[in-house]
C-alpha cells in the first residue's frame, strides 16, 4: 500500500520538531553549580529557593508533578536521574521513596538539630520541613468545644448524621488510618472505622469544601488539614468554623508532614544536602511554611500569626513513616469496614 | 505492512499495561474481589450506560435541532454548542458541583426562601455525576450529528417526505438510520471518555475502576495491581466495540452523492420556537457559561495580575499550542493511515491492529503515560548504556522526558478520536468512487490526494481540532512525561490546585479554554464556508 510521500515528510518532519525544538541540553558543568529539585508542592517555595539560591549561589530548578507520577518518573530514571533533590507531600508518599531506595541517607547533625525524631526518618533518609495537622472541626454555633475528644468519639451515636469525612481514597485520611492502626492494633483500629461509618458521614472530596459544608450546616464536625481552615479564616474572619485539637489528652493530635530528601544517584549531592539543610533552617521554615499556614517542621521557626492564635497543641509522636508502613493496610481495612 | 506496524508501535503502552499479568496480585485481587469489585463494575455499568444515552439524546437532538430547524438564536446556537469541549471536564465537574451542592447558591437560595429542609438531592451521587459528564461529553455527538445531518442530502429526505411520511417519521426511518456511523461513533467516543475519566469521578466520589486504579496504585503502593485493573477497563472498551459494531449494522450508508441543497430549515414559531432556544441555552449555560462564568469570578479575584500569576506565560501558551498542534497532525495522518488500510485491505489483520490501535482513548492518561515511560526508559537506559560503552564518558537519557515521546503517549491517548471520526466521515464515500477512479488509472495515493481528501475534508478538520484541544486539555501524561522546563497550560493549572489555589488556577485554566475555543472558531468557519 502506497501513500503519497508528501505525507509521510510531513509526518517525519512534525515529529522531528519536538525533538529538535526541545533537544535536552548537556548535563551541568561543574562551573555553574545547580540542584535539581522535584517537587510535588509547589506553593511556597519559590522564596526559599531564592533565598537559598542568594546565599550560596546555587541555583535551583524545579520540575513540578504529582507524587506517584515523581516516584515512577524517579524509578524509571533510575540511576541517570537529573534529580538531586525529591519534595513530596505526605510521610506515605517519603516512606515509599526510600523503600524504593530512590533516596539516600544524610548524615547531617544540622538535620538531625533542626527536624525533631517524629518527623523524620528514622534511617534518615527523608525528613519533615512541614507539619500538617490534621485535626477536628466543627461549626462554632451549634457545636460546643466540650462536646469533642478524641477521633476515636467521632463514632458516638450522638454524632449520627452530622459528620462529614473526606473519603477513604485521600491519602492523608489513609496516612491517619495508619497512625491508628499503629497505635491501637488492627482490630481496634477497624472497630473504631466502622463506628465513623455507622454514624452515615457524608463523604466529600475536597477539604475547602468540607469546611464549606460545616458552615452551611451541612453538618457539625468533620476532621480536615488545619492550613485549609487556615487559608479560609485569614480571607473572612467570621467563617463559623473552628478547629478541635483532637486526642489531646490521650495520643495526641495527628500530623502528617511535607518533606524532603536526597535522591540516590543525583550528582550534585553536596549542593543537594546543602538544599535540604537550608530548608530546615528556621529562616526558611519560616518561609514555607508562612505562606502556606503549616506548621514548621523546626521548632525554633516562628508559626504564622493567624495559625499562633489557636495556641499549642500535643501532637502524636508515632514517627510519621508508619504512614506509609501501614498504608495499604489502612486502604485495606476502609475496604473492609465499608468506609469509602 | 505499515498500518500494522504503526498500530504494534501504538499498542506497546497498551501492552505494557496488560503484561503486568505476569505477575498476578492474587492477594489484592482477592480483597478487592471480597469488598468492592461487584460494587465498581455495576457502577462503572450504570455509569457507561447513563452517560451513553445522556449523550446520544442530547447531542443527536441538538445536532437535528441546529440543522433542520429554524429559531432564535440558532446561528449562534449552532457553533456555540460545541464550546464545553474547549473547558477541561474537572472545571466542569468542579464549578457545577459547586452549584448544586448543599454549600451552593442553588441550595442555599432554596434553603432561604423555603425553609430549612428545601433542598436538591445530593449531587455527590450517580444522578450528578451523569449529569456533568453529559454536558461535558455531548459535544462529540454533537459535532458529528450535525455534520452527518448536514451532509445529507435534501433529497433523500424529500423523497421520504414525498411518499407521506410525516417530518417526524421522515427523520426518524431516514435523516436517523442515515448518521447511525456518525452517531455511534460520537457516543463510543462520549462513552471512553467517560471510562477514562478520574477527575469527575474522585471530585463526586463516585467509585468507579478507573477510581480503583489510583486507590490501588497511590494508596496500596502497587502499580502492578494498578495496571491490571487498568486491564480490566480495556475489556469494557473492548465491549465498547462489539457493542459500537452490532449498532452499526451491516448496512450501507453511503449516499449517491448529495445533489442539490441540504435539507431545507423548517422556522418555528410561538412556543416551539422558544422551547427550541430555551433547550439550547440551557445546555449551553450548564456546560459553558457556568463553569467559565466561574473561571472569570475566580479570575477577577485572584491575587495578583495576570502576568505574575503564571511566569513566562507566553513560553507556557507557546508550548501548549505546539505540542497540541504537533499531536493532531500526527493522530491525524495515523488515523487516515490506518482508516484508509482498512479500506484498501479490509483484512482481519488490518482491522483488529486498527481497534487496538484506539484502546488507548479508554485508559486514564496516567496509566497510558507510565505504559509509556517504562519501555521507553528501558530503551533510553539501553542506548545510554551503549553510548558510554562507545564513548567511554557518561551518557544521559535523551527520550525519557522528551517533547517527542510526549507527543507518542499523547498519540496513542488520543488516536481513537481521529480514528473515530475519519472512520465515520471515509465509510460516506461509495466504493464506487474508488473504483472510478481506479478504471480512470489512478493509484490509491492519487485516489486519496485527488479525490477523497476533499471529500473528507470535514472529518478531517474535525478530527484536527478534536485531538488539538483534548491535547491541550491533557494533563496528567503531560505531567509525568514532560521534558524538563517544557511546561504546559495544564501543568500551570494542576500546580495551583493540588493545594486548592482555585484563583490562582483559574488564569491558566482560562487559557486552556481560549486556546481551545480558538481551533474550534476555526473549525466551524472553515467547515460552514466548504459546502
Amino acid at each position: 500500500m502506497r501513500r503519497t510521500s508528501p505525507i509521510r515528510a510531513l509526518t517525519a518532519a512534525v515529529l522531528a520538531l519536538p525533538i529538535l525544538v526541545t533537544w535536552p541540553t548537556p548535563p551541568p558543568s561543574a562551573q555553574a553549580p545547580e540542584v535539581v529539585v522535584y517537587s510535588a508542592r509547589h506553593y511556597g517555595q519559590e522564596a526559599a529557593f531564592d533565598a537559598f539560591t542568594r546565599k550560596t549561589g546555587v541555583n535551583v530548578k524545579v520540575f513540578s508533578g504529582q507524587t506517584g507520577e515523581l516516584f515512577e518518573r524517579l524509578k524509571a530514571e533510575a540511576e541517570r536521574t537529573p534529580a538531586d533533590v525529591l519534595v513530596t507531600v505526605d510521610a506515605g508518599n517519603l516512606w515509599n521513596a526510600a523503600r524504593a531506595g530512590l533516596l539516600a541517607r544524610i548524615d547531617s547533625p544540622e538535620l538531625l538539630a533542626n527536624v525533631p525524631a517524629h518527623l523524620r526518618d528514622p534511617e534518615q533518609r527523608w525528613f519533615g520541613l512541614t507539619v500538617r495537622a490534621r485535626t477536628i472541626v466543627y461549626n462554632s454555633t451549634t457545636v460546643t468545644p466540650a462536646a469533642l475528644s478524641t477521633y476515636e468519639a467521632l463514632g458516638d451515636a450522638r454524632w449520627k448524621g452530622r459528620l462529614c469525612l473526606r473519603t477513604s481514597s485521600y491519602i492523608y485520611n489513609q496516612s491517619m488510618l495508619a497512625t491508628l492502626i499503629k497505635r491501637h492494633g488492627e482490630p481496634r483500629a477497624e472497630e473504631i472505622v466502622r463506628g465513623w461509618v455507622a454514624n452515615r458521614p457524608i463523604l466529600i472530596n475536597g477539604d475547602a469544601k468540607l469546611l464549606e459544608s460545616i458552615a452551611a450546616g451541612q453538618c457539625d464536625v468533620g476532621v480536615a488539614n488545619h492550613y485549609y481552615l487556615a487559608r479560609i479564616l485569614a480571607k473572612n474572619p467570621a467563617f463559623p468554623v473552628a478547629p478541635f485539637w483532637a486526642n489531646q489528652a490521650t495520643t495526641g493530635t495527628h500530623v502528617n508532614i511535607s518533606g524532603a530528601g536526597v535522591t540516590a544517584h543525583g550528582k550534585n549531592r553536596a549542593n543537594a544536602i546543602r538544599l535540604v539543610e537550608f530548608l530546615s533552617s528556621p529562616e526558611a521554615q519560616q518561609m514555607f511554611a508562612d505562606l502556606s499556614f503549616e506548621y514548621p517542621a523546626n521548632p525554633q521557626a516562628a508559626v504564622n500569626p493567624l495559625v499562633a492564635r489557636w495556641g499549642t497543641f500535643k501532637q502524636d509522636d508515632i514517627n510519621v513513616a508508619a504512614a506509609g508502613e501501614l498504608q495499604a493496610a489502612a486502604v485495606r481495612l476502609a475496604d473492609r469496614a465499608g468506609y469509602k | 505492512m505499515a498500518a500494522v506496524a504503526i498500530a504494534a508501535a501504538l499498542a506497546v503502552p497498551v501492552m505494557a499495561v496488560v503484561s503486568s499479568f505476569a505477575h498476578p496480585a492474587v492477594e489484592v485481587w482477592a480483597h478487592l474481589w471480597r469488598t468492592q469489585l461487584a460494587e465498581l463494575t455495576l457502577n462503572t455499568l450504570a455509569l457507561l450506560a447513563g452517560v451513553g444515552l445522556g449523550t446520544l439524546v442530547i447531542g443527536t437532538a441538538l445536532g437535528w435541532l441546529v440543522t433542520g430547524y429554524e429559531f432564535p438564536g440558532r446561528g449562534v446556537f449552532e457553533w456555540a454548542l460545541i464550546l464545553p469541549l474547549a473547558v477541561p471536564a474537572y472545571v466542569i465537574g468542579f464549578a457545577l458541583l459547586g452549584l448544586l451542592d448543599y454549600a451552593g447558591p442553588l441550595q442555599t437560595a432554596l434553603r432561604r426562601h423555603l425553609g430549612p429542609a428545601a433542598g436538591l438531592p445530593d449531587p455527590r451521587a450517580y444522578w450528578g455525576v451523569v449529569l456533568v459528564m453529559t454536558l461535558v461529553f455531548y459535544p462529540y455527538v454533537y459535532l458529528l450529528a450535525r455534520t452527518a445531518f448536514r451532509e445529507q442530502g435534501a433529497a433523500t429526505l424529500e423523497t421520504a417526505r414525498a411518499l407521506g411520511r410525516s417530518r417526524w417519521a421522515a427523520f426518524r426511518e431516514v435523516s436517523l438510520p442515515m448518521a447511525r456511523p456518525s452517531l455511534v461513533a460520537g457516543t463510543s467516543l462520549a462513552m471512553m471518555e467517560a471510562l477514562a475519566d478520574f477527575g469527575t469521578v474522585a471530585t463526586f466520589g463516585y467509585r468507579t475502576l478507573t477510581e480503583a486504579i489510583y486507590r490501588v496504585w497511590y494508596g496500596m503502593f502497587d502499580r502492578v495491581a494498578a495496571a491490571q485493573l487498568a486491564s480490566l477497563l480495556l475489556l469494557f472498551a473492548l465491549g465498547l466495540l462489539l457493542l459500537e459494531r452490532a449498532l452499526r449494522g451491516h448496512a450501507r450508508f453511503v449516499q449517491s452523492q448529495r445533489r442539490g441543497p441540504g435539507v431545507q430549515r423548517v422556522p418555528l414559531s410561538g412556543w416551539r420556537a422558544g422551547a427550541a432556544a430555551a433547550g439550547c441555552a440551557l445546555v449551553l449555560s450548564a456546560a459553558f457559561i457556568v463553569p467559565v462564568g466561574q473561571l472569570l469570578l475566580w479570575a477577577r479575584d485572584a491575587a495578583a495580575g495576570w502576568r505574575t500569576v503564571v511566569p513566562a506565560f507566553g513560553t507556557v501558551l507557546g508550548n501548549t499550542v505546539l505540542l497540541a498542534g504537533a499531536t493532531a497532525v500526527v493522530a491525524c495522518v495515523l488515523a487516515l493511515t490506518l482508516v484508509y488500510a482498512s479500506r484498501l485491505h479490509p483484512s482481519m489483520a488490518v482491522r483488529a491492529a486498527t481497534r487496538l490501535a484506539g484502546m488507548g482513548y479508554a485508559l486514564p492518561g496516567s496509566v497510558i503515560a507510565v505504559g509509556v515511560l517504562i519501555p521507553v526508559a528501558r530503551l533510553d537506559h539501553g542506548l545510554a548504556a551503549a553510548t558510554e560503552w562507545l564513548l567511554g564518558r557518561p551518557a544521559g537519557l535523551i527520550l525519557t522526558g522528551s517533547a517527542a515521546v510526549l507527543v507518542f503517549a499523547y498519540t496513542v491517548r488520543f488516536l481513537a478520536v481521529s480514528l473515530h471520526t475519519l472512520e465515520a466521515s471515509l465509510l460516506k464515500i461509495p466504493p464506487s468512487f474508488d473504483d472510478a477512479a481506479r478504471s480512470l488509472g489512478a493509484g490509491a495515493g492519487r485516489t486519496l490526494a485527488r479525490i477523497h481528501l476533499p471529500l473528507l475534508r470535514g472529518g478531517l478538520l474535525t478530527a484536527l481540532v478534536l485531538v488539538f484541544v483534548e491535547t491541550v486539555k491533557e494533563m496528567p501524561a503531560t505531567l509525568l512525561l514532560r521534558p524538563f522546563g517544557l511546561d504546559t497550560l495544564a501543568v500551570a493549572v494542576w500546580e495551583r490546585t493540588a493545594e486548592s489555589q482555585w484563583l490562582e488556577a483559574s488564569v491558566p485554566a482560562l487559557a486552556i479554554v481560549a486556546a481551545g475555543l480558538l481551533p474550534v472558531f476555526l473549525a466551524i468557519r472553515l467547515s460552514s464556508r466548504g459546502r
